[in-house]
């Protein structure tokens, strides 16, 4: 009963919200106009790339402190991990990932640089290269980490550090993470090289925090 | 343009993010030293911008990035999150003096508890500061996840499956929440509340009301408004002690905080048709509440049942906003009801760790050993059934003023007979402390910062009622 | 119909089937997957708003990006919450609530 009531539910909502949405005028407020304006001064040339890391560069500094709280969180719910021992894996799978690993830094580093003008920057890059250690530890080259010592700690909490300071230094001159024109794009792409070290390192901590419990069972 | 002046705004949350990663790069157990300190710095920040908000009588903006809305991100503080703010750093001060010498050394649940408390605040204070529909959704996801990383922490299977099941609830209202940002992004082109405020009226299209109704159950979810409080009461009263208050004072009445800020804001031609809904459902929170509270065995179930109650009082203003008493009712009930449950939490926690037991029935004999405790809990108490001349007194009488004021006497009536079952649910344990102890009870040494700590808190929430006048002429501006 | 509510009309439908699953499914995982469609149906229907006129809308793509990121995380805390409970209960699915 309760499931016939939860599903009509939700079809009545799905069907009265795609009615509505078919009779929707056009917005009042149209932002491309003024994001394309102040592109030039943005310090990117790439629109998304903009609203990202200047425009509404503040969402981003609050998403990565999200994804650090998660990879905390994982930490602390997780018990007391240990290390695992790689397991050993098919030779051809190994050689593989030894190929393809190296590959997906030079990705990353392209997808990063790529990011000021065209779709790319940290996020992507970041992706690229937990994606390569996942796949090293799926091949059995990398062992599944316990509780990160401390230089790993420094390098997950590097990229979102360098981004607080930058905000922070920028607060004390102007408003919070305004960048002055002429240094923006450097500013920019200072922030996104942390943020892709860490990113690479908080992603892949994601999955290889979680992965002693397999092996050891 | 480039002001070189000092913004407590953005400090205020630039603050709490660095020593939260500064807590987690150092490690596990480590990070009091830290966290006080910025605790403290940040409760001198709040009053700097409340009293700016208060002097100016406008609201303080900063324009994120200096773009402005509708390109950038707008923070803005008045006179409601100016006290929020105030709310929220004073209880976490107080809180993060009680959890120092709550956890022990090598406790699991306190391993983590500095670096996530920190995030948690740091979201609390963006979320309270942001005018940005997006950017509220961003620090409801990072004050969540913190909330639920807190509840399973170092903790055992209930813990674990209270805090997923607290996980789902609020990604279930965030997800709402989200959806109803995209359509009013798609209805008007900005998420910025500042810009949509004059955009939407009583003729809006019938997709921004489908919006609000969203954003309005999701919201609803995460301030486990009942009927969507089923998450609570294992999550408040499984938690640690620290924990719990922090999620029972602070955590749910952001998402309160938010409903408000948006009823008053850009969605207020639209919402009075909710405004009798919220406040039934408020009223059926405050009674079945009460009930289970005067029915649950365990102290902390007890004690999270009751923020059930408390919390339907905050949605009884709905109807009658268009009167300033009412919102100033709303105001002095989470401030009321953040001092005195964070005490009562504390104060549980302490006779719990003393007692080793947790049961309302374990309780025989507490008031002998831990009196500053149990009159710290009967302050607490005071305050939540509303009595003189406690802030709760205040709230509703607040909220009995303004509903008569408006002939809704049947608010009157629920308000009061709130009050009556909380009585019955505190004299309930306050009865079975004052009896005799059985032979073999046996109480741990507390440490007095402990046993202060709950004092302090609960009397705040009693003292709370002499100062009321400031704070209400604070909620005037902006 | 341009394609651009295409998508947010198909973003609502999956919207709506996620949420359907994470309210009627008991398994962990299953309502993991449901909450992650239902995140995606909520992005999808930005996307698609976005693209409704011939230029599409540079912000609402970046708050997808952000809310990817976002989702990501807590699927994260989610999927290491249910590992835990399993490995204490043996169950992936929420044992009822005792009332105490």
């Amino acid at each position: 009963m309760k499931r016939l009531a939860i599903i009509a539910a939700v079809l009545a909502f799905a069907a009265a919200t795609g009615a509505a949405m078919l009779d929707l005028a056009p917005a009042a407020i149209d932002l491309r106009t003024p994001a394309a304006a102040h592109l030039a001064q943005s310090g990117v040339s790439h629109p998304v790339t903009a609203v990202l890391l200047n425009y509404r560069a503040y969402d981003t500094l609050l998403e990565i402190a999200v994804l650090l709280l998660a990879l905390l969180a994982i930490l602390a719910v997780a018990g007391t991990p240990a290390a695992a021992p790689p397991q050993a894996s098919d030779p051809v799978v190994q050689t593989l990932a030894r190929l393809v690993a190296p590959l997906a830094v030079v990705v990353a580093v392209y997808l990063l640089w790529a990011g000021a003008f065209r779709p790319g920057g940290a996020f992507q890059a970041g992706a690229v290269l937990a994606a390569a250690a996942v796949l090293l530890h799926l091949a059995g080259l990398l062992r599944g980490w316990g509780f990160p010592p401390l230089r790993l700690r420094l390098g997950l909490a590097a990229g979102f550090a360098v981004f607080l300071t930058v905000a922070a230094v920028l607060a004390m001159r102007g408003a919070l993470l305004e960048y002055p024109p002429d240094t923006a794009g450097m500013l920019i792409l200072l922030i996104e090289s942390g943020l892709t070290f860490s990113l690479g390192l908080i992603l892949a901590g994601l999955f290889l925090c979680l992965a002693h419990e397999d092996e050891t069972s | 343009m480039p002001e070189p002046a000092f913004d407590p705004l953005v400090w205020l949350i630039l603050l709490p993010l660095a020593w939260a990663t500064l807590a987690f790069v150092l490690g596990p157990g480590r990070g009091a030293w830290l966290a006080i300190p910025g605790l403290a710095a940040q409760v001198w920040l709040a009053i700097v911008l409340a009293a700016k908000v208060g002097a100016g009588g406008t609201a303080a903006t900063h324009a994120a990035g200096g773009w402005g809305a509708p390109l950038g991100i707008d923070l803005a503080a008045d006179g409601l999150s100016a006290a929020m703010l105030l709310l929220v750093q004073a209880v976490a001060l107080l809180l993060a003096l009680y959890a120092r010498a709550y956890f022990k050394p090598g406790d699991a649940a306190g391993h983590y508890f500095w670096p996530l408390t920190g995030f948690l605040v740091a979201g609390l204070n963006a979320l309270f500061l942001s005018a940005d529909l997006f950017n509220l959704y961003v620090t409801l996801e990072l004050v969540g996840l913190a909330a639920v990383a807190l509840v399973a922490s170092g903790g055992q299977a209930p813990q674990v499956a209270a805090a997923l099941r607290y996980l789902f609830a609020t990604l279930i209202g965030s997800g709402a929440y989200l959806l109803g940002v995209a359509l009013i992004y798609g209805a008007y082109g900005t998420v910025s509340i500042a810009t949509l405020m004059p955009l939407v009226d009583g003729d809006a299209p019938h997709l921004v009301w489908i919006a609000a109704g969203l954003m309005l159950v999701g919201l609803m979810l995460k301030t486990a408004l009942f009927p969507f409080h089923y998450w609570l009461p294992p999550a408040h009263g499984g938690a640690p002690a620290p924990v719990s208050a922090l999620l029972s004072a602070l955590v749910v009445k952001a998402s309160f905080y938010l409903i408000l800020r948006l009823w008053l804001g850009p969605l207020q031609a639209l919402l009075p048709a909710f405004a009798w809904l919220a406040a039934a459902l408020g009223a059926t929170a405050i009674f079945w509440g009460s009930w289970q509270a005067i029915r649950a065995v365990k102290l902390k179930r007890l004690i999270a049942y009751s923020t059930v109650a408390q919390l339907g009082y905050l949605f009884l203003i709905f109807p009658l906003l268009t009167v300033s008493q009412a919102l100033q009712a709303g105001l002095m009930q989470v401030f009321a009801h953040g001092f005195a449950k964070a005490g009562m939490f504390v104060a549980a926690g302490v006779i719990i760790k003393a007692s080793g037991h947790d049961t309302v029935a374990g309780l025989s004999g507490a008031v002998g050993r831990l009196p500053v405790t149990m009159f710290a809990f009967g302050l607490a108490g005071m305050t939540l059934m509303g009595l003189p001349p406690s802030a709760g007194f205040l709230a509703k009488w607040l909220l009995i003023d303004a509903a008569l004021g408006q002939g809704y006497w049947f608010i009157a009536v629920v308000a009061l007979a709130g009050g009556l079952l909380a009585a019955v649910y505190v004299f309930r344990v306050l009865r079975q402390a004052f009896l005799l102890a059985p032979e073999d009870y046996a109480v741990a040494a507390v440490p007095p910062a402990l046993e202060w700590s709950a004092f302090a808190l609960a009397a705040a929430s009693v003292l709370l009622g002499f100062f009321a006048l400031p704070l209400t002429e604070l909620l005037n501006v902006g | 119909m341009t394609s651009g509510l295409l998508f947010a009309l198909v973003g609502i439908a999956l919207f709506g089937l996620g949420a359907a699953g994470v309210l009627l499914i008991g398994h962990l995982l299953r309502r993991i997957l449901a909450f992650n469609l239902m995140g995606s149906g909520a992005f999808l229907v930005l996307v698609g708003l976005a693209q409704r006129n011939d230029v599409p809308d540079p912000v609402p793509q970046a708050m997808v990006l952000t809310g990817i990121v976002v989702a990501v995380a807590a699927t994260a805390l989610a999927l290491a919450l249910a590992r835990r409970l399993q490995a204490l209960t043996g169950r992936l699915d929420l044992p009822e609530d005792d009332d105490a």
